[in-house]
């Protein structure tokens, strides 16, 4: 990604007002707890669940161990099948490439099927400072734009706003992007919708050129899939006469036999349906039917980076489900916009830092966003084990180390702030590797243990007595009983099991 | 068949109560257990952390302190799962560093021995009914780490429903976290806090006065929530439930009288306004 985010606040910083926004807080306990209980019941209906996840996870290792392969065979097949590949390698690539093909068709318009690779890259950003004008179709992507907001979700942008917010914000905005909000707007779903649909409707009479992403891409045929629930996507990939698709390269799967694993688990784990109501497939050009011309960027930005790292390059497998989003306690107390990035929750937590490097404040405090209580480990239908990818980047925040930025092999050193951290980690790990140390540490906490602090100066400290007790410390350590213990039945406690057995 | 006690770092400073309640339990059960002296810290915060290198010397310590025994029990969940699936990972790690297959070596024959109390009761030793006595309402936090990285299942409920006078209450939303996460409880306090207030909250909902628990550091943060809201309610370590008897109770702190569910839920909003 190459913004630079260097002003952001940290997510804890971002997380702590986030907490504290109980109208926010509801929402997402609301809508996130809807979806869990969703997703389970749907995923428990399939016998061969836990087969399907492990295969989806080995289709997807396989693809990306011959990436290489696959994308040149996609790359044959879409040009055979009439459309035109861009390689991109970074972000700023992809703007200029998608930012011309616009300007070819000598439009200043484009309607959008709601894509995570254009938001990751800001696209529309980059393509309104060309005078370009990007209109959003998704609806909640369509609010998230109208009140010149951020999505906070993968799946369901608005999923911060409850729907009075949202009739606001139609009723508000809707004008200055094209046709009005109707008269009188109630805040029912159905009304929503249809405000949605007249507005979106005259955008997609009009629209010339389309850009999309893609949730998948079949190396055989050269065709791209598109999961959707409205129809606007059908609508941006069928009527225009110019169609642009942007994608990751981890998103290519070799055959369609590899798809139909995704076609299964995807749904389920997204909106928890059995199927999406909307599978667009295409492929290049059909004369007659559809767009006359077709391109597909593929994009980098980070993604062979991540590739190289043994631990990290997991998270490529990722298929966009936002099931690890729906189930992290984290995400649903602190909200999306504390990730600050296209990708929140737990998968935006190991995606990030590897896409944009831990160099930020920010980037370098994403790998700490998480309990590691596991929720999302256990959910996800590729058997991304995000635990340990977390582990493992922040490893590469305090320790710095190897990575692979650009394609060239360099040591980064550990991350700035950690230094009191590490050296007390330090003094720490050695007491514990010296039992005598250790045993006189306690002994002098637990003896002055009535002069210690209800809460305690120092920020770490604060930190935990902000809102917490601190335990009451014990007159003695367990070790120091055991000792008083055993010199009372005069045995020969801990120096191992031959002692008791005599043998040494 | 010999027998260790892996008492963790946390508990031989803070829960002594907790270790001494363990032994109790596995001596009546007939278990001789032995304390090796020469444990301390199975590393788990300094690799959550990051600091794998650092978790390194305590690995070989811990592998060199349990030599020999058949069984390695502790009474914590995260500490368990850390020995039986990070030290494995530790061991990997180094060797694809290139610096020898010891530390796997060493990490893999502990956590082929190191059993969660639970684990060791009902697979090991083949019990459910431990001859406990406790006579009051208890709800059961499970902790991610027995949840999930163990996969405890359904024994800490069955030890629990063997409990003579025990009554065992549902608490609402038992499998979310609690919002500890070790060194995550004060590098992201505020979100941590609102993890644990909420947990809380559906504790007190269940009206009990006991919020039990198999992993004392998760129930430092909970307690440390409960006492600094004044809520009727305090956090006890299974062990301690499965220890008492009826010739030697579990005291029950005063503190956890419990409260009937209409005022719970009323404590649990005002707990959370009282809360900076
Ligand atoms: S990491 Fe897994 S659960 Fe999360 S969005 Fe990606 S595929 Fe879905």
């Amino acid at each position: 990604m190459s913004t630079t985010y260097l002003g952001l606040p940290t997510f804890p910083q971002a997380a702590a007002s986030a907490t504290k926004d109980t109208q926010l807080r509801a929402n997402l306990r609301h809508a996130t707890h809807t979806i869990r209980a969703k997703r389970a019941a749907a995923v428990a209906e399939l016998a061969d669940w836990a087969e399907l996840r492990a295969a989806g996870a080995a289709v997807k290792d396989h693809t990306l161990r011959h990436l290489d392969h696959y994308l040149l065979r996609l790359e044959a097949a879409v040009s055979a099948a009439g459309g035109t590949v861009h390689w991109a390698a970074d972000a700023d690539e992809a703007n200029a490439i998608v930012t011309r093909l616009v300007q070819e068709t000598g439009e200043s318009e484009v309607i959008k099927v709601k894509s995570m690779a254009t938001q990751e890259i800001g696209l529309n950003e980059a393509l309104a400072e060309a005078g370009i004008r990007a209109y959003e179709t998704d609806l909640a992507e369509l609010i998230v734009q109208l009140a010149d907001d951020r999505p906070s979700h993968i799946l369901v942008p608005a999923i911060h706003k409850n729907r009075s917010q949202i009739r606001d914000t139609f009723r508000d905005r809707m004008a200055q992007w094209g046709r009005p909000a109707p008269e009188g707007l109630s805040d029912t779903p159905g009304d929503l919708a249809e405000a949605a649909r007249l507005h979106l409707r005259e955008k997609f009479l009009r629209a010339k050129v389309a850009v999309s992403g893609a949730n998948f891409m079949v190396a055989e045929t050269g065709t791209m899939v598109v999961l959707e629930s409205e129809g606007n996507g059908r609508m941006c990939l069928t009527l225009p006469e110019t169609l642009i698709t942007v994608a990751g390269i981890e998103k290519v799967v070799p055959t369609w036999q590899d798809l139909e694993i995704f076609l299964q688990t995807l749904p389920r784990s997204s909106t928890a349906e059995r199927m999406n109501p909307y599978t667009t497939t295409f492929t290049g050009t059909t004369d007659g039917d559809g767009p006359r011309t077709f391109h597909l960027v593929l994009l980098d930005n980070g993604r062979t980076d991540t590739l190289a790292d043994e631990v990290g390059r997991q998270a490529l497998r990722c298929i966009r489900c936002s099931a690890c989003l729906n189930v992290c306690p984290v995400y649903e107390r602190a909200g999306g916009h504390a990730y600050n990035s296209a990708y929140p929750g737990p998968i935006g937590a190991i995606l990030t830092p590897q896409l944009r490097g831990t160099g930020t404040p920010l980037d370098a405090s994403l790998p700490y966003a998480s309990s590691l209580c596991g929720a999302c480990y256990e959910v996800c239908p590729v058997a991304i084990d995000i635990p340990e990818v977390l582990v493992s980047l922040r490893e590469r925040v305090v320790e710095g180390g190897e990575v692979t930025r650009a394609g060239v092999r360099t040591t980064i050193r550990p991350a700035k702030g950690h230094a009191a951290e590490r050296a007390a980690m330090r003094a720490g790990r050695w007491a514990l590797d010296h039992p005598a140390a250790w045993g006189a540490t306690q002994r002098l906490a637990t003896r002055t243990r009535r002069l210690h602090p209800r809460r305690l100066p120092g920020k770490a400290a604060g930190a935990w007595t902000g809102s917490r007790e601190l335990p009451e410390l014990p007159a003695r350590s367990f070790r120091e009983w055991w000792r008083q213990r055993e010199e009372q039945a005069g045995g020969t406690a801990g120096r191992g099991p031959g002692a008791k057995d005599g043998q040494q | 068949m010999r027998v260790a006690l892996f008492v963790t770092c946390v508990n031989d400073l803070l829960y002594p109560g907790t270790g001494q309640a363990t032994v109790r339990l596995l001596e009546r059960l007939g278990v001789s257990v032995d304390f090796p002296a020469a444990q301390s810290c199975c590393g788990q915060p300094q690799f959550n952390t990051g600091y794998r290198h650092e978790t390194e010397p305590l690995v070989r310590r811990m592998a060199a302190a349990f030599e020999g025994y058949d069984h390695v029990v502790t009474p914590s969940g995260s500490c368990a799962a850390m020995v039986r699936d990070n030290y494995p990972r530790i061991g990997a790690r180094a060797q694809g560093e290139g610096r020898g297959g010891e530390l796997a070596r060493a990490g893999a024959s502990l956590a082929a021995r190191t059993y969660e109390l639970t684990e060791f009761l009902v697979d090991v030793l083949g019990v459910t009914d431990v001859g406990a006595y406790f006579p009051h309402p208890v709800t059961y936090h499970p902790s991610c780490h027995g949840l999930r990285m163990l996969g405890l299942g359904d024994r800490p409920r069955r030890l629990l429903e063997a409990v003579e006078g025990l009554e065992l209450r549902e608490l609402p939303g038992a499998d979310e976290c609690c919002g500890f996460g070790g060194t995550f409880a004060v590098k992201n306090p505020d979100v941590s806090a609102a993890m644990g207030r909420d947990k809380t909250g559906n504790a007190l909902s269940t009206g009990a006065g006991l919020l039990c628990g198999a992993d004392n550091s998760c129930l430092m943060h909970l307690d440390g929530i409960l006492r600094r809201t004044a809520a009727p309610m305090r956090t006890v370590h299974l062990a301690e439930v499965l220890a008492s008897t009826r010739e030697h109770p579990y005291a029950v702190p005063e503190a956890a009288t419990g409260a009937d569910t209409a005022a719970a839920a009323h404590i649990a909003t005002e707990s959370a306004g009282k809360i900076r």
